[in-house]
Formats: C-alpha cells, structure tokens, sequence
C-alpha cells in the first residue's frame, strides 16, 4: 500500500491510498462529526455535517470528509467560519425532526445551533440511512428500506420481510442517532397496522 | 435491407437512393411532433392518406409523417414540397382543397398561410415567416425534410457520411481533435467542453469503457431534445457512434423517457435499421469497430437527469446521485469510464466532422460556438422549438422570433434552466445567448428551457413554483438539499401569502448558501438559483410583500 502524505488542520498525516479523508483523520486523532457514517458501512454522503475544506492544486473546494478520497499533499481544514455555519444550519435543519436526540444536542452545543430556529415537523428520522444500509449490507436482508423521494421520503419496513427477520435481530435499533424507539414504532406499525 | 461493408457501398446505397427519388414529386411533409398531435394532427395524417387513395395518386404524391416542425403555436403544421409551401392551423376539413389546389393545382390557399399579426402580411414559405427565417435550423431543420423511421431518408440527406468519413479517413485522435478545435460544449447545462471530457474518458485507464446519451429531459419547460431525438433519431445515433469512435467505446446507452412511446418507438426503429445496414453492431461499414447500443428507460423522476444518477440507474439501482470526487468520465457505471452526453451535444457532432472545426467556429460567439435549440414557451406569441446561433440577442429571440409578449403586455423576465436557473429581467435583454453571459447573470442556460414572463408575473411565486417542483423531485438523499429546499419552500409561501417577517430573505439567503456549498449533488447546489436571481433583480417584490404584508405584483 503506497502511503499518502497529507496535511489536516495544519498536521502532516499518513495515509493509505484509498482511504477517506475521514479515515485518514480518526487515524490521526482528529475528530470530524459525523451522523450517516458507520465504519462497517459504505460510505454514503448524506449528512454533510463532515463537510471540510479541502485545497488541492490550488483550488479551494469544500467536500464531504466520508467520501472524498486522500492525495497527496492535499491540505484539509476541518474547522472555519463557514465550516461551522455549514454544521450549524444542517444541525438546526435536523432539530426540527428531532429535536430531542443526543447526537443532535451535542453538536448542536458544540456548533451554537438553534433547535427552535426552524417549525418542529416531529417525524424524529433524519434520514441517515443506518437501519436501511446496515440490514442491506451486513444483514442483507432488506427488511427495512427507504420509500418516496424528495420531503416525502420515509424509512419503512417490508412487513413480510420484517415479520420474519426483525424480532430476532433488531441489531439497526442501536444505530439510530435519534431514538432507537424510532425504528420500534416503525417496525410494528409496518407489522400491525400496515 | 443489404449490409453495408465500405464506405464506397456506402455512398452506392445513397446514390441508389437518390435516383429513385424525384426532386420534384410533391411530398406532404405533416407534423407529427408531440404538440401537434396534442392538436390532432394525426387526423390531418389520415386525412391526406384517405384523399390521396380517393384521387388515386398515391404514385404521384408523398406523405410523410415527420418530427416536429418547430411553430408548435401554430400547429397542426404541414409543409408542402418541393415549394416548401408552409400551412398552419390545418384541418381534416381543409385536406380536399390542399391536395387539389396546392400539391396538383400548385396554388396557395391564402386562409391557411401564415399572417403576420402586427403587420398584417402574408407569409407562405419557411423563408418568409419571421419565426422560421430569423433561425439558424442546422439540427432541427432537417425534422421536416425526412420521415423518423426511414433510415433512407437520413441518407439522403447525407446522412452517415460523418461516420464513414471518421471512420475511414481519421483516425480517433483526429475525430477528438476536431471536436476539441470546435469548442463544442455540452448542451445538457454544463457547458463543459464535449472534447475535454471525450479526452478525460480516452486517457481513462480500463478496456471496458461507455459512451451515453442523456435524452432524459426532465426539465419542466424543455421540450428541443425530444423534437430533435423523435424527429432526427439517426443524427444522434451517428453522433454517438462518432464519439465512440473517438473515446474507444464499443457500448453505447440510450437513456430516455418512459412518458414519449413515440420517442422510443422513433430510438428502437432507429437503431434496428442502422443495424441491419451495419452501421451499427460488429465490423460498423467493414472498418473493423464494433459498437452496440443498448436503451434505458426512466422511472419518472427528474433527478435520474443527473449524470451520477442516470448512471446507477442504467446499473439497475435507485436513480440517487453519488458524490462525484471521481469524474463519471474516469468512473461511471460500473465503475467504468463512462462519457455521457446531452441529446443535442451528439446531434451536433456529424456536422462538425462534416464541415470541420473551422466551419464550426465561425458560428457563435468567442466562446459558444455552434447554435443551440431553445424551448420557448409562456408569455409568448410564438411558442415552439428555435434554433439560433450563440451570441443571439434575447430581444431577437423574444421579439423577432417569438413575436413579443401576447395581449399587448410588457415584458417583465426571461428565465432560463427551469428549476435550477434563474430570471433575467428586461433590462438587460440585449444580452447574447452565450454560456458564459448567461452564467455572469444568474441564469445559466441549462438545457435551453426559456419561458418568458409578463409583466403580470409575480417573481415571488416563479420561485415559489420551482420551490414546490424541488421537493418532489429532488430524490431527498442528503440533508441541505431535502430539507433546505423544505424551509425554502416555506418560507417563500409565507412571503407570498403575506406572512413573511422581517428577516426571512436574509434566512433564505443563509439556507441557500447551505445548501449550494454542501449539497451531494447539482440539483441540490443549484436548487436556490431561481431564489437568488429572484433576490437579485426583484428583490422589491419580496421585500414588498413582507412590509405590505400582501402581493404587489
């Protein structure tokens, strides 16, 4: 594996060709936040609270840290004014679904974000993809899936796959970032009252 | 239908065509492009059949179904050649009298030609009718001249020589030089330069590697891909063979609509036909390359537009974009250098080769070159498919084409790229249609959609209607575009229902800049555009309805 020398809020770290930029800096100790990401996962770019500042060849760009691959000498900034207004606005855009979640509050103390900035819409998913992604690549089951698209788009559970796999499993319950309750409602509303 | 295996049995077959063909045998060119048969054009077609059997002239006269003609105002339209005589607004009623007066008795029925409604003057021929003679129809203007599902007729015309000449007498590099000195850049709303990305997908490391055509069109208010790609199948096919040539690629995509049957219909005669010719398949022309094309349907969602999208879609997965930190032309589908094209952007590529670069660039501005279609539609006289050359004022295609604004209104806004462009007002509609100028101004082209505005239009409500088409189309994958665009919408609501407060553009203008900087893809980066060109040039109007509390416009 032929390493990769970058530089990461002013750090030079070594890294593997590819690895994330994200991996590159758990590697080294540097915390970016993130909520969609799950390291036994594929990388999926939901969220955008790990966007960073990235300048290579010149041009200053700013880019997802789960997904964009390392280069060289590629130079990342992890923390700056508009970094932060970034986070800040993603964070109170979620709190308005969620406005009671952990992972939420934290960053959200962290970043001064506002959870009554914008009207509650209390559905308390955020769209992260955990559940859908972990019973599709790890369980492979697909018992669980996103429907519609757009503002309408909803977690939902396939009631003839999930009356089968779910009781026993519930592994996706603990990944949820807001209420492991979420997924609960949602399994037995799909299974009862479909 | 013969194989073809040279480029000389190539140009024996065309001969043959041509000598069976009378230059001055009448031939009924009708539309049967989308919007005229909305109008009912496909009893005119029947019509004219049903009359020329009566007569007995079927040995005499040609009819011919073709691709949409262009003046969708004013269909149903029908084109009589070789006088080229234009009738609009024709009837099944008005059919007896064409054929015995005009196609035999070679005379002009004043009531069904073209008046000018300012002047009062009468128009018979393409070349007389303003909206027809101030165009530049290079790609467009062919659709009456040939019926879709003949093969023949696109030879005719000359067609395939561009595959045979690249072919046979340039090599790929040379075809990728050309389009790289012709400038041509992409149609679909980029504008990036088509050669580059060829190049990008050539130099691309892998063996395996595609060559796609986005006819996806999703875009409300843009309708020229589908009038050129029903009407004129065999021209982007034979742009897409040229580009495959040129990139080293031996599959091709088609990806199109579910919603056109007779788009498809045209795509899949198309492609059997060039086919069972050999100028598609194994050994194209006896030259040695190999090229398949395979189609891919849509699903009905706008973002499957998207070129990261479309690709997962052709793959068999949800149309949802990827991130594209790795171009799709290094890796697209499958992972595989993938170079995808607009409809228009292959359309244009056997003229070039045709006439050359040099020919090419002598259209345009310094850097648009070529001509572009347009979509033209809302507060216009003329509505309809145009083509003009870059560099095009808008006034020119407002007023001179599109005949001005209906109902003696003035004119307020031209917007152009539908959900994700932006607004222009009148003030600055001597502008040149040019990728670049346009992009200055905040309403980049886009694919070529252009609705124009009336001074009765509320600019608040513009924004607010793309708004609203946003949410329901954006596929909601990532969190500043769903849910940026979900506030967006409500705020706008609010401010064009006279609930708006004091400090909401200035959250608007927060949320878009969110959204624009840290969106996964396009759509979601572009989503705010109509909002921020709005803000720019009619920013009273929103500022209006929040302190009035109510609509000014």
């Amino acid at each position: 594996m032929s390493e990769i020398l970058l530089q990461i809020d002013g750090r030079e770290v070594e890294a593997r060709k590819g690895m994330t930029i994200l991996e590159a800096a758990q590697s080294a100790g540097i915390f970016i936040p993130t909520l969609c990401h799950h390291e036994k996962l594929e990388a999926y770019g939901a969220c955008r609270i790990c966007t960073v500042e990235v300048e290579a060849r010149g041009r200053k760009n700013l880019v997802a840290a789960c997904v964009y691959p390392v280069e060289q000498n590629l130079v990342v900034r992890t923390r700056s004014e508009k970094i932060d207004r970034i986070r800040k606005m993603i964070l109170e855009l979620l709190l308005a679904h969620a406005p009671d979640a952990f992972a939420l509050q934290d960053l959200a103390k962290e970043y001064g974000a506002d959870k009554d900035r914008f009207e509650k819409e209390a559905s308390f998913c955020i769209h992260c993809g955990l559940c859908v992604r972990y019973c599709a690549e790890v369980k492979k089951k697909n018992a669980v899936g996103f429907v519609d698209r757009g503002t309408r788009r909803e977690i939902s559970f396939i009631p003839e796959i999930a009356s089968k796999e779910c009781w026993n499993c519930k592994e996706c319950f603990p990944l949820c970032p807001t209420e492991a309750l979420q997924a609960a409602f949602v399994l037995t509303k799909a299974l009862f009252s479909p | 239908m013969p194989r073809i295996n040279s480029a000389t049995e190539l140009e024996e077959l065309r001969k043959g065509i041509l000598s069976k063909r009378d230059p001055n045998k009448p031939c009924i060119a009708i539309c049967a492009g989308t919007g005229c048969l909305a109008l009912g054009n496909d009893r005119v077609i029947s019509a004219f059949e049903e009359e020329v059997k009566k007569q007995t002239l079927e040995a005499k006269v040609d009819i011919r179904a073709t691709g949409c003609h262009g003046f969708c105002e004013k269909g149903p339209n029908i084109i009589i050649y070789p006088e080229e005589i234009c009738y609009i607004e024709v009837t099944p009623e008005d059919v007896p009298e064409i054929v015995s007066q005009t196609v035999l008795g070679k005379e002009v029925i004043d009531r069904l030609i073209y008046t000018d409604p300012n002047t009062g003057e009468k128009a018979a021929h393409q070349s007389e009718i303003p909206f027809y003679k101030n165009q530049m129809r290079h790609l467009i203007g062919n659709n009456s001249k040939i019926d879709p599902k003949s093969i023949d007729e696109y030879l005719a015309l000359g067609g395939y020589s561009a595959l045979s000449k690249s072919l046979f007498e340039m090599s790929p590099e040379q075809v990728l030089e050309e389009i790289k000195k012709a400038n041509l850049r992409g149609r679909g709303g980029g504008g990036f330069p088509a050669g580059l990305k060829w190049e990008t997908a050539r130099n691309a490391p892998g063996e395996e590697k595609y060559v796609i055509v986005n006819g996806h069109e999703g875009e409300p208010g843009a309708f020229m891909d589908r009038a050129l790609f029903t009407g004129n199948p065999h021209s982007v096919l034979e742009g897409l063979i040229i580009g495959a040539y040129a990139i080293g690629s031996h599959q091709g995509f088609i990806y199109t609509r579910h919603d056109s049957p007779q788009l498809r219909n045209n795509i899949a005669v198309a492609l059997t036909q060039a086919e069972e010719y050999g100028l598609l398949g194994e050994n194209i022309l006896g030259s040695g390359f190999n090229f398949n094309v395979e189609v891919h349907l849509d699903i009905g969602i706008f973002v499957s537009g998207e070129s990261s999208a479309l690709m997962r879609s052709i793959e068999g997965k949800n149309p949802e974009p990827r991130p594209k930190y790795i171009r799709t032309s290094v890796s697209g589908i499958w992972e595989k250098p993938s170079n995808l094209n607009n409809v228009e952007t292959w359309a244009n590529v056997p003229q070039i080769i045709n006439r050359g670069s040099e020919w090419y660039t002598s259209i345009g501005t310094e850097r648009s070159k070529g001509t572009k279609l347009i979509s033209l539609s809302g507060n216009i006289v003329n509505t309809g498919v145009v083509e003009v050359p870059f560099g095009t004022t808008l006034r020119e295609i407002v007023y001179d084409i599109g005949g001005g604004i209906p109902n003696g209104k003035k004119l307020k806004a031209v917007h152009f790229g539908g959900p994700m462009g932006g607004s222009i007002p009148e003030s600055l509609l001597d502008t040149p249609l040019d990728f670049d100028e346009l992009a200055k101004l905040g309403a980049p082209i886009g694919a070529g959609g252009m609705f124009v505005l009336d001074e009765d239009t509320n600019m608040v409500d513009v924004t607010r209607f793309f708004l609203n088409f946003l949410t329901n189309e954006s596929c909601g994958k990532c969190v500043p575009c769903r849910e940026g665009i979900r506030q967006m919408l409500k705020i706008v609501t609010n401010i064009s229902e006279g609930k708006g407060r004091e400090g909401d553009i200035e959250l608007l203008e927060e949320i878009s800049e969110v959204a624009g900087a840290a969106s996964l893809c396009a759509l979601g980066k572009t989503a705010s555009d109509p909002l921020l060109s709005t803000l720019r040039y009619f920013r009273d109007e929103y500022e209006a309805n929040i302190k009035e509390k109510k609509c000014r416009a």
